[in-house]
């Protein structure tokens, strides 16, 4: 019918970058990140995301052509 | 204690509904009759109903409230997720779901009329109708409130939004956009929560840390490390914070509570009866069992080291309190989030929060239209005619109109539990008391052929009544309001909740048995062997599945599980 990991894997690629950028953008605000022990988790996520992202769509593409 | 959300947190949030949406959306043309509205055409692979499986489980109440149990409870609070999870879903997949697949019934109640007879049908619909529609109501109340306190948001402008999205997405796709939906949702609950441990266990230095941390603060009655391990303390009741000694955790909670809930909850196995073959659906629990054993480590772990930040003044760690001066232990997820999570990683933190409120609700939509449907329209309303196909559109616009009614109504009882809230969580707690009865009645119908539908709906029933009967007679030490029990007169007073739930849940199952054993001798079986092929073990061939290397079958994918789960057991003994 539809292979989920499209979606999934679009939304993921797409928040992941989105996410990235604004980790790298941010990325001397150390007010922001006094949270987080002064790691910059929203790049650290951000990469995950697009990562798993991409591989969902890798195995979504993969199975297309036999 | 509110919580300041950025413009990107926000852009995360519509990103999400955006994605919702469009699956449903773009699976509106596949809806052309009532079985793939309803029943997502029997097509859908095993691991993509695995994950809903387990996904529909992960409601906002079961993170919420698991959160606020590691608390708590610490540790002891995992014996949900192994021994109170994976036995049930093992013998659900080897053993139960042969009969309930090959029987091609369409729901749980439907399953009780094909081995039993009409009258077991109607109870278990009607009291699972019910049931679904307060649960999903609950849920909403307390997402909205939690919106409202937290981040600020208006109480009705929460509940509407993410009702309405729920019911546009169920509305367009029916149960294989519910399915597709909470295969996404499920990565989303995971990759927005797994910042939350990474970060807290990192603040405690870890795991050895958060011992370290857990030994000077653990109330003096019990031993310092209660809180980071599971079976120690469980020799004697009142050696563990939860109140229950180990045969309550293996009987009442291992057996009878789990075994009720995730082998009859037709909200849960209907995900397995939308597989698209039998082995597929044998599966299903399998797979679902898989992340089920380390979802503790995502809200449960966080938990725990709450209770460490709580009693550090520097860290600045304060969770709400109630009108009494109690702290509120339901909000324990979302003040870990404020706590450790910076602007972008925390929107998608409370996306997960809005992503496990979305498939909790979303599964109580789909069930609940299958049954009203299936189960009380079709049977007692406008039965089937000779005219198939005007019928299956007939039945697609009933299953269409129900899912609007399921989301109206459980936005009505939202509304009743911010007025009575004490109502609606007791109405809760009886409908529970359903489970542990329906098990023992479906597991006698499986494996004992000589089980008559008169025996299985007065044990169905009795089982129900002792419940309602043992809950109305006790109640858990220190309750103030008799929601918690004892409206009847308290006999016996246990020393937590959790346990009291044990027992009901026991003694429901022990009298649900007792009563259907000794009615199957008294009365006659109406059912002939024939009609009980498929549905009774010893009426069923057995089917062999040559050709298939050992893990690609349910039982050596049960032996993966079961070997994990006890690996785990041992670590965290």
């Amino acid at each position: 019918m539809v292979d989920i990991r499209i979606p999934i894997g679009l939304m993921f690629t797409l928040l992941g970058v989105l996410i990235t950028v604004f980790g790298f953008a941010t990325n001397s605000d150390a007010d922001l990140y006094q949270r987080s022990l002064g790691i910059n988790v929203n790049i650290l996520m951000g990469l995950i995301m697009l990562a798993f992202g991409l591989v969902m769509l890798f195995f979504a593409r993969k199975k297309k052509t036999p | 204690m509110k919580v300041e959300l950025s413009w990107i947190d926000y852009l995360i949030m519509i990103i999400y509904f955006i994605f919702v949406l469009g699956i449903g959306w773009f699976l509106r043309k596949y809806m052309k009759n009532a079985n793939a509205f309803l029943e997502a055409g029997r097509s859908i692979p095993a691991w993509v109903a695995g994950l809903a499986f387990i996904s529909t489980n992960l409601g906002a109440l079961e993170v919420m409230g698991m959160t606020g149990s590691g608390l708590k409870y610490g540790m002891l609070t995992t014996h949900f997720y192994l021994i109170g999870a994976i036995p049930a879903m093992i013998f659900l997949a080897l053993f139960m779901m042969p009969f309930y697949y090959g029987s091609k019934a369409r729901s749980v109640p439907e399953f009780l009329k094909l081995r039993y007879d009409e009258k077991t049908r109607g109870l278990n619909a009607i009291l699972f109708a019910v049931m679904t529609i307060l649960a999903s109501g609950i849920s909403m109340y307390a997402l909205a409130i939690l919106m409202e306190k937290v981040l600020g948001w208006d109480f009705n402008i929460s509940l509407w939004i993410s009702a309405l999205i729920v019911l546009a997405y169920t509305y367009l796709g029916g149960l294989s956009s519910a399915i597709y939906n909470e295969v996404l949702q499920f990565f989303i609950i995971v990759i927005g929560l797994l910042p939350l441990v990474i970060l807290s266990l990192k603040d405690v230095g870890g795991w050895s840390g958060l011992k370290e941390s857990l030994a000077p603060i653990t109330p003096s009655n019990f031993a310092p490390d209660t809180w980071t391990t599971t079976w120690k303390y469980s020799g004697h009741a009142t050696s563990n914070p939860m109140g229950v000694e180990w045969f309550g955790i293996l009987f009442g909670l291992g057996f009878v509570l789990s075994f009720g809930y995730w082998c009859t909850n037709f909200l849960i196995v209907q995900r397995a009866f939308a597989a698209e073959s039998k082995s597929a659906a044998r599966k299903v629990p399998l797979i679902g069992a898989l992340p089920k054993m380390f979802i503790p480590f995502l809200i449960i772990v966080p938990g725990i080291i709450a209770l460490v930040l709580m009693n550090d003044p520097g860290k600045g760690f304060v969770l709400p309190t109630d009108t009494g001066g109690k702290p509120i232990y339901d909000y324990t997820i979302i003040m870990l989030l404020k706590q450790y999570l910076p602007a972008g990683v925390l929107g998608l933190g409370i996306t997960a929060l809005l992503a496990s409120f979305m498939s909790g609700m979303a599964g109580n939509v789909s069930a609940f239209n299958t049954v009203w449907t299936y189960d009380i329209y079709q049977s007692y309303i406008r039965k089937r005619t000779s005219d198939e196909a005007a019928d299956d559109k007939h039945y697609l616009n009933v299953g269409r109109i129900a899912t609007i009614f399921g989301v109206l109504l459980s936005i009505a009882s939202a509304y009743i539990a911010s007025k009575f809230g004490n109502i609606m969580d007791f109405l809760q707690t009886i409908f529970s008391m359903i489970n542990a009865p329906l098990f023992a009645v479906i597991f006698l119908g499986m494996f004992w052929k000589r089980t008559t539908g008169h025996a299985a709906f007065t044990g169905l029933l009795s089982g129900f009544l002792i419940a309602l009967l043992h809950h109305g007679l006790t109640a858990p030490a220190g309750a103030t309001t008799l929601v918690k029990g004892g409206w009847i007169g308290v006999v016996h007073t246990y020393p937590v909740e959790m346990a009291q739930n044990f027992w009901t849940a026991i003694i429901a199952f022990t009298v649900a048995t007792t009563v259907t054993v000794v009615l199957t001798f008294l009365t006659k079986q109406l059912k002939t062997e024939g009609e009980l092929h498929g549905l009774v073990y010893s009426l069923t061939p057995h089917e062999m599945e040559e050709g298939l290397k050992w893990h690609q079958r349910p039982a050596g994918l049960a032996i993966i599980v079961a070997v994990i789960c006890i690996i785990l057991s041992i670590i965290f003994w």
